[in-house]
């Protein structure tokens, strides 16, 4: 299992279009991936879920991969968070 | 909000529809708002007025009824604030005055010194007392929050389980446009109110009526199917897990044992069905909610079906050896 801390780093946060992003990135891997803030995790695979956690600018959320190509989708996911997806 | 302190100020703050209201004011100590309430339970600090401490509750909500406040009257003419400063010395979360009373000039001040805050309601004190418990028994409920779909089928809460892309908003539509009710969509905040009552709501009412569906991007239930197709929330009865066709997998194909899932310590029916193309979910699913109310009603009928057959079997048995001149028979 990988666990990473990711700060949102876009000025809007994470609205539809980013979650959009992040659940289509999860979905091409076959490990479980899940983003938590605070108390509430969430699948990283579901838009509905990634936008539930309302992650505005600068919060910082956690990253969990488990399974066979967990390194590969913690990779692509944090550059997700890295290139502001691609909004800046 | 179990990690989350609740504090006198969010009691205050509650906006509670019609019989569940408090109709909460602060009269004083508005500095000691954001003391936690950490016990879930009232206190009639009655006998710690008359000077006895001993197992005093004062981690509880002290509620001032007729009785309390008349004795502070008393106390008011007798020039005595001995114990009222007695009582101030515990680090009481709050106290509330029921049927609109005023507290006594020394009381207010005092409790204005250790700031500690003073409500006031307009309710009798056993109404406010079985109210603020309920409200209670919400807040320091056991939550968490799961994957899936809260739906209600038939009247049966249905929690619709299953990895990513197994296909359980789509079914959840289907059911939705058949008739029956959306509760929430993916992210299910469900918490154990009495012990034994698992109640399913969505996490974040903004949101929680809205879908995902593949190819079509968000979609709102409630304004699609208008407000007769969502619920606020729903117990869960029944936990439905959605899985990809295992042919190695050896299904259910009586019904006769009844699968049960452990949701915040309650024992909640669960059925796994397996998806596979052309299986129409909906429909089954329809079937599984009208099975539980029967289950319910006290008829099982997968248990009935085999006790037929055992009958049958039996009297064929008879017939045989009554045909068979058996003298036995």
């Amino acid at each position: 299992m990988i666990e990473k801390q990711l700060v949102v780093r876009n000025r809007a946060g994470i609205h539809a279009r980013p979650a959009a992003i992040i659940a289509q990135t999860a979905n091409k891997y076959t490990c479980e991936i899940s983003l938590s803030r605070d108390d509430t995790t969430v699948n990283a695979k579901s838009i509905m879920g990634v936008i539930t956690m309302a992650a505005g600018y600068n919060t910082t959320l956690t990253l969990k991969t488990d399974g066979s190509d967990e390194k590969e989708a913690a990779q692509a996911i944090e550059s997700l968070f890295e290139s502001k997806f691609e909004e800046e | 909000m179990a990690d989350k302190k609740f504090t006198v100020l969010d009691l205050l703050e509650l906006d509670l529809p019609g019989h569940d209201a408090l109709d909460l004011t602060c009269i004083t100590g508005r500095r000691g708002l954001p003391r936690p309430l950490t016990v879930p339970d009232i206190n009639r600090p009655g006998l710690a007025l008359t000077g006895f401490y001993e197992s005093f509750a004062y981690q509880r909500v002290q509620v001032f009824g007729r009785g309390e406040a008349a004795y502070l009257q008393k106390l008011h003419s007798e020039n005595n604030i001995t114990t009222l400063k007695a009582l101030f010395q515990y680090p009481i979360p709050c106290c509330v005055f029921s049927h609109g009373l005023e507290p006594t000039e020394e009381f207010r001040e005092i409790a204005e010194e250790s700031c500690c805050p003073v409500l006031q309601t307009a309710l009798e004190s056993t109404e406010f007392s079985s109210r603020l418990i309920r409200v209670f028994s919400n807040i320091f409920a056991p939550k968490k929050t799961m994957h899936g779909v809260l739906v209600e089928v038939y009247g049966v809460g249905i929690l619709l389980t299953g990895h990513s892309g197994v296909g359980k908003s789509e079914t959840a539509l289907e059911l939705v446009d058949r008739g029956h009710r959306l509760v929430a969509d993916d992210i299910i905040e469900i918490r154990c109110v009495n012990g034994n009552v698992v109640l399913g709501q969505g996490a974040n009412t903004l949101i929680s009526h809205h879908m995902e569906i593949r190819g079509l991007g968000i979609i709102n239930v409630s304004q699609l199917y208008g407000v007769g197709a969502i619920r606020e929330q729903k117990e869960v009865q029944l936990v439905v897990e959605l899985e990809d066709w295992d042919p190695n997998k050896v299904y259910d194909r009586l019904g006769t044992d009844q699968n049960y899932m452990e949701l915040l310590g309650v024992r909640v029916p669960a059925i796994e069905i397996p998806v596979r193309p052309g299986r129409n979910l909906p429909i089954i699913i329809e079937a599984a909610a009208m099975n539980e109310r029967l289950k319910k009603m006290g008829y099982n009928s997968a248990r009935d079906f085999n006790q037929n057959i055992l009958k049958w079997i039996e009297t064929g048995e008879a017939q045989t050896a009554y045909n068979n001149n058996d003298d036995s028979y």
